[in-house]
């Protein structure tokens, strides 16, 4: 087989050698338009699987790599002037310059013939071979010449960073995180050789403006942060190779190829340098695909349909925890009042491949440090974070866990939308809270409820233009016969489905009506026992329909909500939580925001809101989440560290380990678990 | 978990006979129910009428789309034929819909696709409607038929959590159907329906070797472009293969995997009841 390779990166060169001692029949040749000792960047890190995996695949390059790598197994956060050391992460490094040495000698060994300062025009000289490999990288060629059949997706990153070295030899992976003036810096630092570490100095796009790094030379820049990092660098230097201030561009492709062209390495797929997996994924993918051409010789179709189906699912759930972990450090500014124990378990955990169960693994002195200070108590084995109890506005919560069903041990137990009156019902069998037999039916459940150690909240609200719907047995939002339904409220007279009953838009009679019937509810809830009260304004119901612009053309959507949870305030005991369940993105353009959540939990905060129960969507039958694990928990996350209001989250959250993660590393104060379908499911 | 079979409606050379024995074998079992496909322009046979056939020569198998194309339907019509085929088979038809991924067949129909999503969400409510009021079509026994919703973006997930009985995954590895799986159900807790989605699966098989079944899978997804050759890599062609897949799919929480044959040997079925019987 006659094999060109474009690009002679670690994925390019590692692919020639491991096709070429395959097959020395193949005729492989590698194009590179840089010198052969150009590099970009300093070191790469490896993890020990990654290790194993390339010792299988080809012993010589893994025997000439060993006699190079740096290992350990510390991971240092510097933060507020206090290190914090966590230990068990086994990470190995390498010379990125010795690394692509090493490879480029294993080629020339075996007969693949390297062509370096040969810039491609086209792929013309390619013609003739029976394999077009496009190896060049993150702004590869190929990719963009057939980008109509393999479809890229390119994602620029918001932060600035730079790619520096230092003299410094570090002893761990090291993060230090430093406040200026102008903004947030941190750093990735780790050694790897005997004389020289990675330095990494990211910051956000606004910070890296402000300190008018976009107007500094190299050498101004390099000054620039020798000096920020002084205590750090200890008198050691900072080196620079033009890897400098760019954004990191996470690519994916839904084909890996085309014809006889196929795309390994960056060129194919990156990942976000804060989980250390670039130059992983590429000779990963060479391995894949080299692998692939052994078992289908001579079928490319074959061989290619092997290589994605191998490789793809492995590579997106590695995109994904590191679009978490660049998530992560994007917005780590809003942590920074963290104590170091949550800050440190936050981070550590900010992937979503580390949870609390894993970290124990690894490092059980620090999580047992972790613990302990969340439960706050001394020197005795603390309970896991998600047992602890959580002092809520004067309540005791026993536990972190929320249910929708009394007497399972929850430390919350949150009802179903509860109407306010018989018009706010959402069906004939919606729970409401508006008569004598409905105060005694609550009184009764908090009774139990408190008897089995739980809390009770109740989710006051009104169905708005929802309401008036049949029992969700065989399909939600399915209207009422006209002879059995109720008229609706909502701020317009649009119908929630095309199917559904035209609400009448709500005069200021109606208003003042609902709101007396919160007001009421609430007083019958505080007399039945009920622990905490949440102002509904989620799931389209009446008071989300309200805030939402898709379904609210005034500009102040936020008014009657606000006097709503006014009117609750009053009419509810001051010595118990209030809190509301609140959509926080419509998941839709020219829906409600986060940034509108965040703002308006800000002014409920301010109002005297305890508690927030982090919702999404449904204000239109439009607008779905993806459904991935905890996919509220970002916005809880966010609900709770911007707009300082507890929080609880959820959206598929189902193991008590992932309740202990969220709650220890601050994105959420109680966790609902999903249990029912995912705990009978044979 | 439960196991059905394809019938035969789009493989090269399938007969109308053999579309009609092939139901009536198959329901001789172990198969609990039989399955077909969608597709305008290409030389398949139509879904509904196929069930219609297979409904007249089976008494005990579940008569399941997987999938039809809603929004290339007419609403009413559609909810009509399903009736029919649910009367004519005695409640035995689970109406599996989505909105397909072939442009060319909105166009033959004359459809326009670019709100195909929003469209099956109207049909959905439409047939449900149509269904209980009795405004058309022979009465359909109880509920009417169990309805299925497919498709892999967020929005179809929403929609099969909002109208449907359950969710029709589009094939692939059990860790594929297992992720889809996690997705219905999270949609459906978040819709607040009680009880669980229904999940079925499906898979290609051909178990009398030669390339003839790959072939016909690259042709039938040639629309794909390079994702054709996975499909085809993907199909199923020994013992241990179906085995392995029948494990993950069931370990997934899988309640019904349909098996579809990828050629027109009538033998297939004989295969494949001798692997999963």
């Amino acid at each position: 087989m006659k094999v060109g390779i474009v690009g002679g990166g670690p994925a390019g060169l590692y692919l020639a050698a491991l096709l070429k001692d395959a097959d020395p029949s193949h005729e492989i040749t590698v194009v590179e338009r840089n010198p052969p000792d150009a590099t970009f960047g300093w070191g790469v890190v490896f993890s020990e699987e990654t290790l194993s995996e390339l010792r299988d695949a080809d012993y010589p390059t893994y025997l000439a790599f060993e006699e190079h790598l740096v290992r350990w197994n510390s991971l240092d956060i510097q933060y507020r002037g206090e290190v914090i050391r966590s230990h068990g992460h086994g990470f190995s490094a390498i010379s990125r310059k010795v690394l692509l040495s090493l490879l480029q000698q294993r080629c020339r060994e075996l007969g693949v013939e390297l062509r370096f300062h040969e810039e491609l025009d086209g792929l013309d000289r390619f013609a003739g071979c029976d394999l077009v490999v496009g190896a060049d990288g993150v702004n590869s060629t190929v990719r963009a010449r057939h980008a109509r059949d393999l479809r890229p997706a390119l994602h620029r990153h918001p932060t600035r960073y730079a790619w520096f070295g230092t003299d410094l030899v570090f002893d761990a992976f090291t993060f230090i995180f430093r406040e200026t003036a102008h903004g947030l810096f941190q750093v990735h630092a780790y050694p790897f050789d005997g004389a020289t570490s990675t330095f990494i100095v990211e910051t956000t796009e606004a910070t890296w403006q402000k300190a008018g790094l976009d107007g500094m030379t190299e050498q101004e820049s390099l000054a620039f942060c020798e000096e920020l990092f002084a205590d750090h660098l200890v008198g050691h230097e900072l080196l620079s190779n033009r890897s400098l201030w760019t954004s990191f561009v996470t690519v994916r492709n839904r084909s890996w190829h085309v014809g006889k062209v196929v795309l390994v390495g960056d060129s194919a797929a990156t990942a976000h340098f804060s989980i250390g997996s670039g130059t992983k994924l590429a000779m990963e993918g060479a391995v894949a695909l080299a692998k692939a051409f052994q078992a289908h010789p001579g079928d490319l179709g074959a061989a290619f349909a092997v290589y994605e189906l191998e490789r793809q699912p492995a590579v997106e759930r590695f995109q994904q925890a590191a679009l978490d972990s660049a998530g992560y450090f994007e917005t780590v500014s809003r942590y920074l009042g963290f104590a170091p124990e949550q800050f440190a378990f936050n981070l550590l955990t900010r992937s979503g491949r580390v949870t609390h169960l894993e970290l124990t693994r690894r490092d059980p002195a620090l999580v047992n440090r972790v613990d302990r200070w969340f439960a706050g108590v001394g020197g005795v084995p603390a309970p896991v974070p998600a047992l602890v109890p959580l002092e809520l506005g004067g309540l005791a919560v026993p536990n972190r866990v929320v249910l929708g069903e009394a007497g399972r041990g929850a430390g919350l137990v949150v009802s179903e939308l509860v109407a306010v009156s018989e018009h706010a019902r959402l069906t004939p069998e919606s729970a409401g809270l508006y008569d004598d037999h409905w105060q005694r039916h609550w009184a009764q459940l908090a009774d139990q409820s408190h008897e089995a150690g739980e809390r009770v909240a109740v989710r006051l609200g009104h169905a708005g233009r929802r309401g008036a719907t049949r029992p969700s047995r065989l399909a939600r939002d399915w209207p009422l016969p006209p002879t059995d339904a109720w008229g609706l409220l909502a701020p317009t007279a649009a119908p929630y489905t095309p199917r559904s009953q035209a609400p009448r838009a709500m005069t200021g009679q109606d208003e003042a009506d609902v709101l007396e019937d919160f007001a009421a509810a609430a007083r019958r809830a505080a007399a039945a026992g009920v622990d905490v009260l949440l102002v509904d304004c989620s799931d389209g119901y009446l008071l989300h329909s309200f805030l939402s612009p898709l379904t609210n053309p005034a500009s102040d959507r936020t008014r009657y909500p606000l006097e709503v949870f006014r009117a609750v305030r009053e009419a509810w005991p001051a010595d118990r939580p209030l809190g509301v369940r609140l959509a926080a993105t419509d998941w839709l353009p020219g829906g409600l925001q986060p940034d509108d959540a965040v703002a308006f939990a800000a002014t409920l905060a301010a109002e005297g809101c305890a508690l927030v129960d982090v919702a999404a969507a449904g204000v239109v039958p439009r607008g779905a989440s993806d459904y991935r694990r905890g996919y509220l928990v970002p916005f809880a996350d966010r609900l709770r560290n911007e707009a300082g209001v507890a929080t609880i989250a959820g959206g598929r959250v189902t193991t008590l380990d992932e309740v202990s993660t969220i709650v220890a590393a601050g994105r959420a104060d109680l966790v609902r678990l999903d249990t029912g379908p995912y705990y009978s499911s044979s | 978990m439960r196991i059905g079979v394809g019938i035969p409606t789009t493989t090269p050379g399938a007969t109308g006979r053999l579309v009609v024995d092939w139901a009536q074998r198959a329901d001789e079992g172990p198969f609990t129910s039989i399955g077909v496909l969608d597709r305008i322009v290409y030389h398949s046979y139509d879904p509904l009428t196929a069930l219609a056939a297979a409904a007249a020569v089976t008494e005990r198998v579940r008569l399941v789309s997987m999938v039809v194309i809603g929004p290339l339907r007419n609403t009413i019509l559609l909810a009509k034929q399903a009736a029919s085929v649910d009367a004519i088979s005695g409640g035995r038809l689970t109406l599996g819909l989505s909105i397909g991924a072939r442009h060319d067949d909105y166009e033959a129909v004359g459809v326009d696709p670019g709100d195909r999503g929003v469209r099956l969400t109207e049909q959905l409510g439409a047939i449900r409607d149509a269904w209980e009021d009795r405004s058309v079509g022979p009465d359909v026994a109880g509920d009417g038929p169990r309805l299925l919703v497919g498709g892999a973006s967020g929005e179809a997930f929403l929609r099969m959590a909002r109208y449907a009985n359950g969710y029709v995954h589009g094939g692939g590895p059990p860790r594929a159907f297992a992720a889809a799986a996690a997705r219905a159900r999270a949609a459906w807790v978040e819709a607040e329906r009680p009880g669980e989605p229904e999940l079925w699966g499906q898979a290609y098989f051909h178990l009398g070797g030669g390339d003839a079944g790959a072939a016909y899978l690259r042709d039938y997804y040639a629309f794909t472009g390079a994702f054709a050759d996975r499909i085809a890599a993907g199909n199923l062609t020994s013992p241990a293969a179906i085995k392995d897949l029948v494990r993950g799919y069931a370990d997934a929480g899988c309640d019904e995997l349909v098996l579809f044959p990828t050629t027109s040997d009538p033998d297939e079925l004989r295969r494949l009841a001798e692997v999963v019987g």
